[in-house]
C-alpha cells in the first residue's frame, strides 16, 4: 500500500467509526439566558430575580459593602450595556450576574482548576479546591465575582438547608443554577421573575424558546469586544 | 570496642523507650466514643468496617465525581442507589451530627472541614 492510500484509509475509517458515535452521543446542549430588557425595566423597583438567588443559594446579606457578596444584582443599563442613547433607559437597571462565558477568563487564571467550563457552557465552581487568590476577580471583567472575607454564615437571612453555604476565604458567584438543571428544573431567577423576562434554555436547539428570540430580537452581550463571548444576553 | 556498657545501656534504654507503647496496651479502650447510630435504617450505604475506615476517602471520591464530573447517583456494592448529597442524603439518617460524626472526630483529634459550608440540624432546632 502506498504512503497516500494509507492515509486516505486511515483518515476514511476515522470518519466512519467517529460519525455515528456523535450522532448517538447527541447535540451537546448549551444553555444561555436572554433577559428581554423592555420587560425588565417595565416594573421599575422590583428585586424579585436577585432575592429569589440569594434565599436559595444561601447567599449572605453583609452589613458593610466592601464585604457584600453577591450573584445576581441590578445596575444601571448606561453601564452594563455602554452609552445608550435612549430617553427611557435612563436610571433603569437590569439584572446582571456571571455571563458563562465561552472564553471564560476567569478560568484560564485559576491556578487550582477550582473554577472551569462544563461542556454545556456552565462555568462551575468546586469551593473545595478554591484557594482564595482572587486571580479569577481580578480577572472577570464583570465583577461576578465575590470573596468572602468572613465567614457569611451569621449574615444568612433564612439558611436553605437544601443548598450549602461558603466559607470565609473562597470567591463564589452565580452557578446558572446548575443544581437545578440537574434535576431539569429552570433557574430560581428565571422562575422569580413575574414581568417573564428572563428566559433560558438551550441555544444549540433551533426549536427552542431562547433560540428562537435571539434569533429574531436584536441581542446585546455585555462588552463584546474583550472576545469573552457571554451566555447572558440582554434582547431588545 | 570503648564504652562498651554505655553504648549497650543506651541500646537497651532505647529500645525499652521504643517499645513502651507495645507493652502497655490496655486490653480495651474504655473511652472509645459510643455512636447513636440512626434509628430508622439498619444500614449505611456500605458495610460498618468499610464505612468506619474508609468513608473520609468514599465521601471526597464522591464529591469529586459529582462536582467535577456530575455524577449525582451512587450505586453502592449491593445495587442500591443513593443521591451524592451530604446533607440530604448522609445528614438525614444521621440527624445529628454532635453524637455521630463529632463523637469520632473529636476521639482522634481531626478537624473536617465538610461543616463549614454543608449544612446539618443544629442543637435545638
Amino acid at each position: 500500500m502506498r504512503r497516500r492510500e494509507f492515509l486516505r484509509l486511515a483518515v476514511s475509517s476515522i470518519l466512519v467509526l467517529v460519525s455515528p458515535v456523535r450522532v448517538l452521543a447527541g447535540r451537546q446542549k448549551a444553555w444561555a439566558m436572554a433577559i428581554d430588557v423592555e420587560k425588565c425595566i417595565a416594573n421599575k423597583g422590583c428585586n424579585d430575580c436577585v432575592e429569589a438567588c440569594h434565599e436559595t443559594h444561601n447567599v449572605p446579606s453583609m452589613p458593610e459593602k466592601r464585604h457584600e457578596i453577591k450573584w445576581i444584582w441590578l445596575q444601571g443599563i448606561e453601564e452594563v450595556l455602554g452609552a445608550q442613547k435612549r430617553e427611557d433607559f435612563k436610571e433603569k437597571e437590569v439584572p446582571v450576574m456571571c455571563n458563562h462565558c465561552d472564553n471564560p477568563p476567569c478560568v484560564k487564571v485559576c491556578p487550582t482548576k477550582a473554577t472551569w467550563r462544563r461542556e454545556d457552557g456552565v462555568v462551575m465552581m468546586d469551593y473545595h479546591r478554591c484557594i482564595g487568590c482572587r486571580y479569577c476577580m481580578a480577572a472577570c471583567p464583570y465583577g461576578a465575582r465575590s470573596f468572602n472575607f468572613l465567614d457569611p454564615e451569621p449574615y444568612i437571612k433564612n439558611l436553605n438547608m437544601g443548598f450549602p453555604r461558603r466559607t470565609k476565604g473562597v470567591v463564589e458567584k452565580c452557578n446558572f443554577c446548575e443544581e437545578r438543571l440537574a434535576k431539569d428544573l429552570l433557574p430560581i431567577c428565571v422562575l422569580a421573575c413575574k414581568e417573564k423576562a428572563l428566559l433560558f434554555g438551550d441555544v444549540n436547539d433551533p426549536e427552542s424558546e431562547i433560540g428562537r428570540l435571539l434569533r429574531k430580537k436584536m441581542a446585546l452581550s455585555r462588552k463584546g469586544h474583550l472576545g469573552t463571548r457571554p451566555r447572558v444576553f440582554y434582547v431588545f | 570496642m570503648f564504652d562498651k556498657g554505655k553504648v549497650l545501656g543506651g541500646i537497651f534504654i532505647f529500645l525499652l523507650c521504643a517499645s513502651l507503647p507495645f507493652l502497655f496496651v490496655p486490653a480495651k479502650q474504655k473511652d472509645m466514643p459510643e455512636l447513636k447510630l440512626p434509628e430508622k435504617e439498619k444500614a449505611c450505604i456500605e458495610e460498618r468496617l468499610f464505612m468506619r475506615e474508609k468513608h473520609m476517602r468514599l465521601l471526597s471520591l464522591l464529591r469529586d465525581e459529582k462536582v467535577r464530573h456530575g455524577e449525582r447517583f451512587y450505586k453502592s456494592r449491593d445495587g442500591r442507589v443513593f443521591e451524592v448529597d451530604l446533607s440530604g442524603t448522609c445528614m438525614r439518617c444521621h440527624e445529628r451530627k454532635e453524637e455521630f460524626c463529632d463523637r469520632c472526630h473529636g476521639y482522634m483529634g481531626v478537624k473536617p472541614d465538610c461543616f463549614f459550608c454543608h449544612n446539618y440540624r443544629r442543637t435545638g432546632t
